[in-house]
């Protein structure tokens, strides 16, 4: 998911909202009706994250500039992020169930950092759990476009903030004096003469009979012990012992292992099954039945399942994409290219054209959901980051009403976009439906790569005209493959198309590449424009939609244009960047990295600069583009040139945990790597050849680099900015441009292995491969 | 079906199986040892390595049959008592060093880690960022920089 690209100079804004004497912030809440204390929020539309038009700059402001992916999100989010609520247990905990889904980026961590500052409780004393789908929430529940934190941070503050004012109110009233002379620290309020007394003991004389309107002052950052300060993730210890639970671990009764044989084409469908008896009669079989996409299998192992896909004799159904291949799509993209508004210069004039490959979203755990279907009710459980959809889609599907169908968001081992689609649940359900049996189904690995959700080709074409030492316009035309948005933000954009700067006939995908893509330089006429291709692949977002690409094919045609300048890349950007926050970061890499020092030939540096989510990002890094190490012999994988060294500075607005920002900076730079050098889906008369992850090169241990270094910058708002997906298109251009300056050609096709097949394709028939059986030839 | 005996993380077990179903089946399907993840059943992306006799093996690619009675398996849920402790210095280096994100494939690499780190040192060496570019184990959300920091580490304590 993207967002803007912009980062206005915050520094000089405050946030919206009363202020107290001390420069508190007065905040407003509920204690709801409960045994035990618990608050609800209602926050006000746009207070939590306040945006100011820009001054009048020489590049006209874009859409984007004024009115940003996020701000849309929180203000759809607005009206009903008053049903939030944290709650205060017996035992002196607080329990939040957050309304999102944690896939690895760290937000469980980050809102148990939230509770703790405000309700001055010790980070083992409060539980975030994750919420099951809630349809009151309406699209309040959509984990995407690195929005957890910017919408969340306020309302779980102010939630927290009450809890506190609650309970030092409860304990004032029992004491007998003023709740001004009491204080807060570790779970106790303390009071004259010594006087203390526990949340927990507190919490059922706080509680209401009643639904109650109630105010509280936020801590002022000056006072935060927590919350700035680097934390490690909640579940580590789970994780390293190997307790942390995934969907696979979970244990629903006779949710046995299911696995599905699938079509040779994308969204293939099932004409008929030529021997289900055989099939059904195989060892630890269980159930075999044809469904929309393929036959599924249900047994006692999935090693049986997949045993059994091994044998299914199925005449197949044709894909939505059967004749495409990578060079047909190109075709058609450079078909649909918008044309170029300003004519060329002549000699002064760069004309480019970048491609970027189909690219997977498939992360490291394979797609899986259990379902326990029957003929009135349903059970779901699943990684989903838009669940509300997930189950009105699903209860459609069944034929039950939405409240039959119960939604559970599970940990997802990764998602980087997955997971904002439930056609896995979906499917699950289908089968369970079908089978009358409750299922736990995945989908192998191989149909991640060749089923899953793919991010779409696309082409990036740039024209920029210049003239004695100035830029007089700037063109960016991008095309695409089909985005799929289906997964229901649309809804948020038809229910506020009205407030929108942006109207009119545009479609929804043209939206939000206008509300998420700017130029950060005074390139004079500028203009970005998005068409489609409106092709079936399955797409979606790969930490982020747009920016990757384009911001790759911007600091490419940047460090063109500084070359036409006769300036060295760094003086060029200082020169026209229009952002101080972009400067400063810029700045910051340039020192930390020692830009300019002497590189052995066929090494380089490069750096670029990217600002989105509220956050500014600027990398640098070296490459090794030298035969040795281009060359070096890696089995079953590919080496080509390594990126040896890493600098990102990031400026997160307010950071609320260093060490989660710190993991996402990296974890974006390795996602970048891959993306400019590596890993790509190769497209084959309607398939991708790619079958498992040697076949598609995501970043190993040998690509990556040894000396990575993250700085931030220090806080420039009261609010944090976006990160999950921040650092991948600064690192992408960096890598990009790195590369052209070690081999003196400029890329232009993406990434730069993509022409060469390093890898001998799995058959397309059966359509999970069986496994290996000499695992023990290759221990060490 | 036949019975199928082995040492598992300590424990004398027995299991009831088809001699063709892989290891990783037999201990998440059957077993309930989970702590090994199914990323590919390839022998690629090595989320559910695990220990043979002390050394990383994937059991996605090793059948139940070939498992002897006398084969110690060791998974990420036995490894701290392979040292007597409640953390192994690998599990402990990974808290420190805050490796996991969305920590799928992290009991893997975890048990990767301690084999490469033994090979090393039976070698003779400390381990080396050639011995840590030769490790295989996935990381989709990108840890690997931290997971190298964490390895060179947990080593200076085994």
């Amino acid at each position: 998911m993207a967002e803007h690209r912009r980062s206005p100079d915050e520094s000089t804004q405050q946030p919206a909202g009363e202020r107290g004497l001390l420069g508190r912030r007065r905040v407003l809440g509920y204690v709801l009706a409960a045994p035990t204390l618990a608050v609800g929020v209602s926050w006000i539309a746009g207070s939590a994250d306040p945006r100011p038009a820009d001054a009048a700059v020489p590049s006209l402001p874009q859409p984007e500039e004024i009115f940003d992916l996020g701000d849309l999100q929180n203000l759809a989010a607005a009206p009903t992020s008053g049903l939030i609520s944290v709650e205060l247990k017996t035992d002196g905990t607080a329990y939040f169930a957050v309304p999102r889904a944690e896939v690895g980026q760290g937000m469980t961590t980050a809102i148990a950092m939230i509770v703790a500052e405000e309700l001055d409780l010790p980070m083992d004393m409060v539980t975030i759990g994750l919420a099951d789908a809630r349809p009151e929430l309406l699209m309040n529940q959509l984990t995407g476009g690195s929005n957890s934190m910017r919408s969340m941070y306020l309302p779980v503050r102010t939630a927290a903030a009450i809890t506190r004012q609650r309970l030092v109110d409860t304990a004032a009233a029992h004491w007998g004096v003023s709740a001004g002379k009491l204080t807060t620290r570790g779970g106790v309020v303390s009071g004259p003469s010594g006087r203390t007394a526990t949340y927990g003991s507190l919490t059922r004389a706080a509680a209401s009979s009643r639904t109650i309107k109630v105010s509280a002052e936020l801590k002022p950052q000056s006072e935060f012990r927590v919350l700035g300060r680097p934390h490690n993730r909640v579940d580590a210890h789970d994780i390293v012992t190997g307790r942390k639970q995934f969907g696979m671990d979970m244990e629903v009764p006779n949710a046995k292992p299911t696995m599905v044989a699938r079509p040779p084409t994308i969204n293939g469908t099932v004409k008929s099954v030529n021997n289900l008896a055989a099939i059904r009669a195989m060892p630890g079989i269980t159930d075999v039945v044809p469904i929309t996409h393929g036959v599924a299998i249900r047994g006692e192992t999935f090693g049986q399942c997949i045993d059994a896909i091994q044998m299914v004799e199925a005449t197949w159904g044709p894909g939505t994409v059967d004749g495409e291949s990578d060079a047909t799509v190109l075709a058609k993209l450079r078909a649909a290219q918008l044309p170029m508004a300003v004519p060329p210069l002549l000699s002064n004039t760069i004309d480019a054209e970048f491609v970027f490959a189909f690219a997977s979203n498939s992360p490291l755990e394979p797609d899986c959901a259990i379902a326990d279907v029957t003929p009135d009710r349903a059970e779901i459980w699943a990684s989903l980051k838009v669940p509300i959809v997930a189950q009105e889609d699903i209860a459609k599907q069944l034929g039950l009403p939405i409240d039959a169908v119960k939604v559970h968001v599970i940990q997802g081992g990764g998602s980087f976009g997955r997971h904002l689609f439930h056609d896995v649940a979906a499917e699950a359900a289908e089968i369970s439906q079908k089978m009358g049996k409750p299922v736990k189904l995945s989908w192998s690995r191989t149909d991640n790569f060749r089923q899953g959700r793919v991010h779409p080709m696309c082409t990036s074409r740039v024209r920029v005209n210049y003239l004695a030492g100035n830029v007089l316009s700037y063109e960016q035309r991008h095309t695409s493959v089909e985005t799929d948005f289906g997964h229901g933000l649309g809804e948020m954009i038809t229910a506020f198309a009205a407030d929108l700067p942006v109207g009119g006939n545009l479609s929804f995908a043209e939206t939000i590449f206008a509300l998420s893509q700017s130029s950060p330089y005074n390139f004079g006429v500028t203009t970005q424009l998005l068409n489609e291709v409106p092709l079936k692949f399955n797409t979606g977002s790969m930490r982020n939609i747009y920016s990757p690409n384009v911001v790759c094919a911007e600091e490419l045609v940047v460090d063109r244009l500084a070359a036409k300048f006769g300036q060295d890349p760094m003086r060029f950007r200082r020169n026209f960047l229009k952002d101080k926050r972009l400067l400063a970061v810029l700045n910051k890499a340039a020192e930390v990295g020692r830009w300019g020092k002497a590189m052995p030939k066929g090494t380089a540096q490069g750096v670029a600069v990217h600002a989105e989510y509220r956050g500014a990002v600027a990398t640098l890094v070296e490459i090794d583009c030298r035969p040795e190490t281009v060359n070096r012999p890696i089995r079953d994988g590919v080496s080509g040139p390594r990126v040896t060294k890493a600098v990102i500075v990031v400026d997160p607005g307010f950071c609320i945990n260093p060490r989660g920002l710190e993991a996402q900076m990296i974890g974006g730079l390795q996602d970048a790597i891959a993306l400019a050098l590596t890993s790509s889906l190769h497209i084959k008369n309607g398939m991708p050849l790619e079958g498992s992850w040697d076949d598609y090169f995501y970043t190993r241990q040998w690509n990556t680099p040894q000396d990575v270094q993250v700085v931030i910058m220090p806080n420039t708002s009261d609010s944090p900015s976006g990160a999950g997906e921040l650092a991948v298109a600064p690192a992408f251009a960096a890598v990009a441009c790195a590369y052209a300056r070690a081999t003196g050609t400029m890329p232009t096709y993406f990434p730069i292995n993509h022409g060469t097949l390093g890898f001998e394709p799995l058959p397309l028939e059966p359509s999970t491969p069986q496994s290996p059986t000499d695992g023990l030839d290759h221990t060490f | 079906m036949a019975t199928h005996t082995f040492t598992l993380n300590g424990k004398q077990i027995s299991v009831e199986a088809e001699g063709n179903v892989r290891l990783l089946w037999v201990l998440r399907d059957l077993l309930g040892v989970t702590g090994p993840k199914y990323g590919c059943a390839l022998e690629v992306c090595r989320s559910c390595t695990s220990h043979i006799n002390g050394k990383a093996f994937n059991p996605c690619s090793v059948q139940v049959k070939d498992i002897e009675p006398d084969d110690e398996i060791t998974t990420i849920e036995g490894l701290p008592a392979t040292v007597g402790k409640d953390l192994h210095p690998m599990q402990q280096a990974w808290l420190d060093n805050d490796v996991s994100q969305c920590g799928y494939c992290q009991p893997g690499q975890i048990m990767a880690a301690v084999a490469k780190v033994k090979q090393a040192h039976a070698e003779g060496h400390e381990i080396t960022d050639a011995d840590l570019d030769e490790l295989r184990n996935i990381c989709r959300c990108g840890t690997y920089s931290r997971i190298r920091e964490a390895i060179k580490a947990g080593a200076q304590d085994m």
